[in-house]
């Protein structure tokens, strides 16, 4: 995984709560079998008209201000509803590293992190003013800095951001997790035998 | 003695395979489901790093999301989904996992096929890569939806690190049975309602209270199915005489003597005296009347009695907002009564309500009546066997001739991955467990309801108050 460590990059607003993952990758987009090639998806229903190519001139991030951002700003309950890891997958595809929210659904905020995806928690009255300044300044610039824990821009604003320790080591040196289990293959193997017979199998007893 | 814990915490206690200090646990998963659309990048990923499906004996596979609904025997016609579909047979061979495809009578929504093959049990650790994992808690299982990446390293390891989350217990106080025309849906969606969308994010829910503990193994499901809609990791119902006599019999529960030592073990699996959770929210079953959702996330719901909301009625900015914008896509004006909302669709199917139950009160309602002419219905059983029975009741029949579609089984129009879909504008009455924006086609409108209030309605050609309607209806 690409490990997230300083990241400077415009920041998009996206000034809606409860944005679900329906909303950030329609299902009929969900049929592909690869990781990749989903950015171009990413918010469908609103970013295009009716006919699926004219890109909406009403969506946020279609502004031409918003080209190429890497940081989301949004509202709360970002990311609710469905599993689908096609939702940080074509965030990812899109470019967006990191996103900012005053909370997320649980699935989805998981599923940042197996992506080198960055998801701080801020108050929502920060967030309203990020969101404010990245709408009145387009082109506004944030530097993220995950070892030290800290948004920054260009005109001396500076936040400091909670973030689990043990999930910002993994994004920092980008970790993979099924490798870190692995380690533990004996005690896995120790706990597989002491299960119980009767416990549930998909194969049918003969 | 020991520290009083509740059901989740002797679930976890009992799966914790590894524990660090401020690091999550990694907790031993009993039982992994896989359908098509969440695996393949998963099973791509053990073949890129030469892993292999450690325990496929504790693995299922089957096709819900893509499959098409109508007649099997011919070709499916989207060939996107066909790959997806091959893709995922491919995969069930090359690593040794058992999959109930499209031929196999037992094919059907993931999360009806386990419990009514007695492979869901109680005390379980249980995950898909599907949010509506939640339903399996109904057992009394810790049961979750994950993401790719997870179904991936549940594949390598049959384990998965967690981190703890906080208890909520959703009690529903009341001594009879609910009252009438009120389900197991109408609670969870007046639950969700008191709650939001986000009011159990990063908590496991129990379920308690003697009205919960009245309710059939499939009612229950219906409610631990839709804790995800109101964030929750998890929703569980402790197991009882009710569960046990569910199970007993079913193809994969246990037998002869493991059945009375299984037995003997989930008859511990219930919150002891004393225990605490992180959270208590109480509703109280008398107060409890249908429910319609008037936006678009489940939250946003009322009992069909009201009306749809004035943006205005918010002080908070952002609900004002998501109001606003709610009702502009649902094409409602506020102060529209919900009874009387005139509809083009309804869709009885779905992982919430598409099981034998659902269908034997379907067609009790719908016996001997008509779908309204200016109205299209939909019937689509949850699985294969649920098919089978049905029709072995002759409850086809009653749908045909009321006409009602009846369908092959799967996920059908609950997200339009397959034809089944609503057109721009078309308003629908859904027995799904999601309104979002698109969700069942793009532009359509859904309204969440129980499985009586959607019959009444394709029978009214629009939203009725199914207790003013069953005394209408009564012996007509
Ligand atoms: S029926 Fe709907 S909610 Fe249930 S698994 Fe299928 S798509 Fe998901």
């Amino acid at each position: 995984m690409q490990p997230f460590v300083t990241l400077t990059g415009v920041a998009a607003p996206l000034d809606r709560a409860n944005v679900d993952t329906d909303q950030i990758i329609p299902k009929q987009f969900l049929k592909r079998i690869e990781r990749t090639g989903f950015g171009q998806f990413l918010f469908y229903d609103w970013r295009y008209e009716a006919d699926g190519v004219t890109p909406n001139p009403d969506f946020e991030l279609n502004a031409p201000a918003y080209e190429g951002a890497t940081i989301l700003v949004a509202g709360r309950n970002f990311g609710s509803g469905s599993s689908r890891e096609h939702a940080p997958w074509a965030l990812a595809d899109y470019g967006f590293r990191c996103i900012i929210t005053p909370s997320y659904a649980d699935i989805f905020f998981n599923n940042c992190f197996q992506n080198g995806i960055l998801p701080i928690i801020l108050p929502e009255e920060t967030v309203k003013q990020l969101i404010q300044k990245a709408q009145e300044q387009p082109g506004y610039e944030l530097t993220i800095d995950l070892p030290a824990q800290t948004i920054r821009d260009e005109e001396g604003l500076s936040i400091h951001f909670d973030i689990d320790p043990f999930r910002k080591n993994r994004l920092v040196h980008g970790l993979d997790d099924i490798g870190t289990t692995l380690q533990h293959e004996a005690e896995i193997t120790a706990f597989e035998q002491q299960r119980p017979k009767w416990s549930s199998r998909v194969q049918m007893p003969a | 003695m020991s520290k009083p814990r509740t059901l989740f915490e002797k679930i976890w206690d009992a799966h914790v395979v590894h524990q660090e200090e401020g690091q999550p646990a990694l907790l031993y998963v009993d039982l992994h489901l896989v359908h098509e659309v969440t695996s393949p990048q998963a099973f791509e990923g053990l073949r890129m790093t030469g892993r292999k499906v450690r325990r496929p004996d504790l693995t299922l596979a089957t096709m819900d999301h893509n499959v098409p609904t109508t007649d099997r025997s011919l070709p499916i016609v989207d060939q996107i989904s066909a790959k997806q579909m091959e893709t995922l047979t491919r995969n069930c061979e090359e690593f040794g996992v058992t999959l109930f495809g499209l031929d196999d009578p037992r094919q059907g929504i993931v999360h009806v096929i386990s419990p009514e093959l007695g492979i869901t049990q109680p005390g379980m650790t249980i995950v898909c890569g599907d949010s509506h994992t939640s339903t399996h808690g109904a057992f009394g299982s810790l049961a979750f939806g994950i993401g790719t990446s997870e179904v991936e390293h549940v594949l390598a390891t049959q384990t998965l690190p967690q981190s703890t989350p906080k208890t909520m217990e959703i009690r529903i106080e009341g001594d009879g049975p609910l009252p009438t025309g009120v389900t197991s849906k109408d609670i969870i969606l007046a639950i969700i309602g008191k709650i939001g969308t986000a009011g159990a994010t990063g908590y496991v829910v129990e379920y308690t209270g003697a009205p919960i503990r009245a309710l059939s193994m499939e009612s229950r499901m219906t409610i631990c199915n839709m804790s995800i809609e109101a964030g929750a990791r998890a929703g569980m119902i402790a197991p009882d005489e009710t569960t046990f006599n569910y199970l007993k019999g079913r193809p994969h529960a246990p037998q002869g003597a493991e059945w009375d030592e299984a037995v003997a073990y989930w008859r511990t699996l219930t919150t002891d005296e004393g225990a605490t959770y992180d959270t208590t929210v109480v509703l109280n079953a008398a107060d409890l009347a249908p429910q319609v959702t008037w936006g678009t996330n489940p939250g946003q719901v009322l009992p069909v009695t009201e009306r749809v909301p004035n943006p205005d009625d918010y002080t908070d900015p952002t609900d004002r907002n998501t109001t606003h914008r709610a009702l502009e896509y649902m094409g409602l004006e506020p102060g529209t009564p919900l009874e009387g909302l005139p509809l083009d669709r309804v869709f009885i199917g779905s992982c919430t309500n598409s099981r034998i139950e659902d269908l034997r009160l379907a067609a009790h309602l719908a016996d001997g009546k008509q779908v309204a002419s200016t109205l299209h219905a939909m019937v689509v059983p949850g699985s294969g066997a649920v098919k089978q029975q049905a029709e072995a009741e002759g409850l086809d029949k009653i749908f045909k001739a009321a006409g009602f579609e009846w369908r092959e089984a799967g996920c059908s129009m609950c997200l339009g991955m397959n034809p089944d879909t609503l057109a721009p504008g078309e308003r629908c009455a859904s027995t799904s467990n999601r309104n979002f924006e698109g969700r069942q086609g793009k532009g359509g409108r859904t309204h969440l309801v129980s499985v009586p209030m959607a019959v009444a309605a394709a029978i009214e050609g629009k939203l009725v108050d199914i207790r003013q309607w069953d005394k209408e209806n009564k012996g007509k």
